[in-house]
């Protein structure tokens, strides 16, 4: 049976190196690209046509834009409206990522905890820098929310401290973990439908179950990670 | 497990900062002006033939207005006409009225004025005729001259008797 973890494996496709730093193309980045792309294909040859009532297809380009638009000002307000293409982006691309997973054969790499944790830290330098920003050095004040008793700020404001920076961990972690974990069973599950011969119906069976799982896990995920950055990035710029 | 060999940690990050900022570009820049146009172009749209009908409703409520007052003063003016029509057919026949009576009570007048006149003359021809036969009788009676004023006077006597 074939390591259900070898889907995992990054392969260089084209080795590049920039000073010390390895730089090459594997078969990850070629998914992102590939992510990209679509993404970008998809929403501009949908909307080509810009009929006034839209078909099939542009309605899903403008159901996307108004789904993330909606989230954006649901959850950050109306002065998240900057943020919109950036949230929007970070959407599509994890959403892209995990859907090409679903194909036979691809790699998803959003089951990486490098990517994941460079777009989770992306969001938390990115709404640290926005609150610093718009709030100056009142910003620490959100460690210690208003109404506080000062005997408890010791305790809280560790706890506050500590709660700010597991978010990237938190954030990074479950998109990761969803993803690896979900693929992998999928694998363990196939590899068991030749060995265990006539029997092999039942994970077959099962590996369809988690087929469509995946696919609800693929979107679900891709909008918790883009809701808790909206979430976050009112935090910073409304201070709770 | 691959994912936790920093030896790929490098590449991965590299490559997910590139696409990402060309992600990000693409969206900002061309996808979401575009989609966003699209929308704001519907909307703007719905708006405008909104008040479009609304405009046209209230014109439209504005002549059937204008229609309900010309048919009322339409009808005022017919009723008006209506009525001076009768008023003058009235009077027309009053006058008529009027003058025909006044032409028959003048024939009346007229015929009563000629049978009193005829009335008289034929009483007047009585007399006469009366007297000569008192006269003509008196005298195959007595025989000899009768007085003419005698007889004349017993006449009138007699008949203002009978009269």
């Amino acid at each position: 049976m074939a390591n259900p973890l070898d889907q995992f494996v990054i392969k260089t496709i084209v080795p590049i190196t920039v000073g010390d730093v390895d730089a090459s193309f594997t078969n990850s980045s070629l998914f992102m690209v590939i992510a990209v792309a679509a993404v970008t294909v998809f929403l501009t040859r949908t909307v080509r046509d810009r009929q006034l009532v839209p078909g099939r297809w542009q309605s899903i380009a403008e159901l996307m834009y108004q789904f993330v638009g909606n989230m954006v000002r649901d959850n950050v307000g109306s002065s998240g409206k900057p943020y919109f293409p950036f949230i929007f982006s970070l959407f599509m691309f994890i959403l892209m990522g995990n859907l090409l997973g679903m194909i036979p054969y691809s790699f998803t790499f959003t089951s990486h905890i490098a990517v994941t944790l460079g777009m989770a830290l992306m969001v938390f330098i990115g709404t640290t820098v926005v609150a610093f920003a718009k709030h100056g050095v009142k910003f620490f004040g959100f460690f210690l929310p208003h109404g506080t008793p000062w005997y408890i700020a010791p305790v809280l404001v560790p706890i506050e401290v500590l709660s700010y920076f597991t978010r990237p961990v938190s954030l990074s972690l479950r998109l990761f973990a969803n993803l690896t974990a979900g693929h992998t069973l999928l694998k363990v599950f196939a590899g068991f439908i030749f060995a265990m011969g006539l029997a092999g119906v039942v994970p077959l069976a099962a590996s369809v179950a988690l087929t469509g799982l995946e696919f609800l896990l693929a979107i679900l995920q891709a909008y918790v990670f883009a809701v808790l950055s909206c979430i976050y990035l009112h935090d910073a710029l409304h201070m709770h | 497990m691959p994912q936790f060999d920093p030896a790929v940690w490098s590449p991965q990050l590299v490559w997910l900062a590139i696409t990402f900022v060309v992600m990000y570009l693409l969206m900002s820049r061309v996808a979401l002006p575009r989609i966003g146009h699209i929308l704001e172009e519907r909307e703007t749209r719905i708006a405008r033939n909104l008040e479009k009908a609304e405009s046209l409703k209230k014109q439209a409520d504005e002549a059937v207005a204008a229609y309900e007052q010309r048919m009322a003063d339409a009808r005022a003016r017919a009723q008006e006409a209506l009525r001076q029509a009768r008023d003058d057919a009235a009077e027309d026949a009053a006058r008529r009225h009027a003058e025909l009576s006044e032409r028959l009570s003048e024939r009346i007048s007229a015929g009563e004025a000629r049978i009193a006149e005829a009335e008289r003359e034929a009483i007047a021809s009585i007399r006469d005729i009366a007297i000569d036969v008192a006269a003509g009788a008196a005298q195959k009676l007595l025989g000899g001259r009768v007085d003419r004023k005698g007889v004349t006077a017993a006449t009138d006597a007699a008949l203002g008797e009978a009269g």
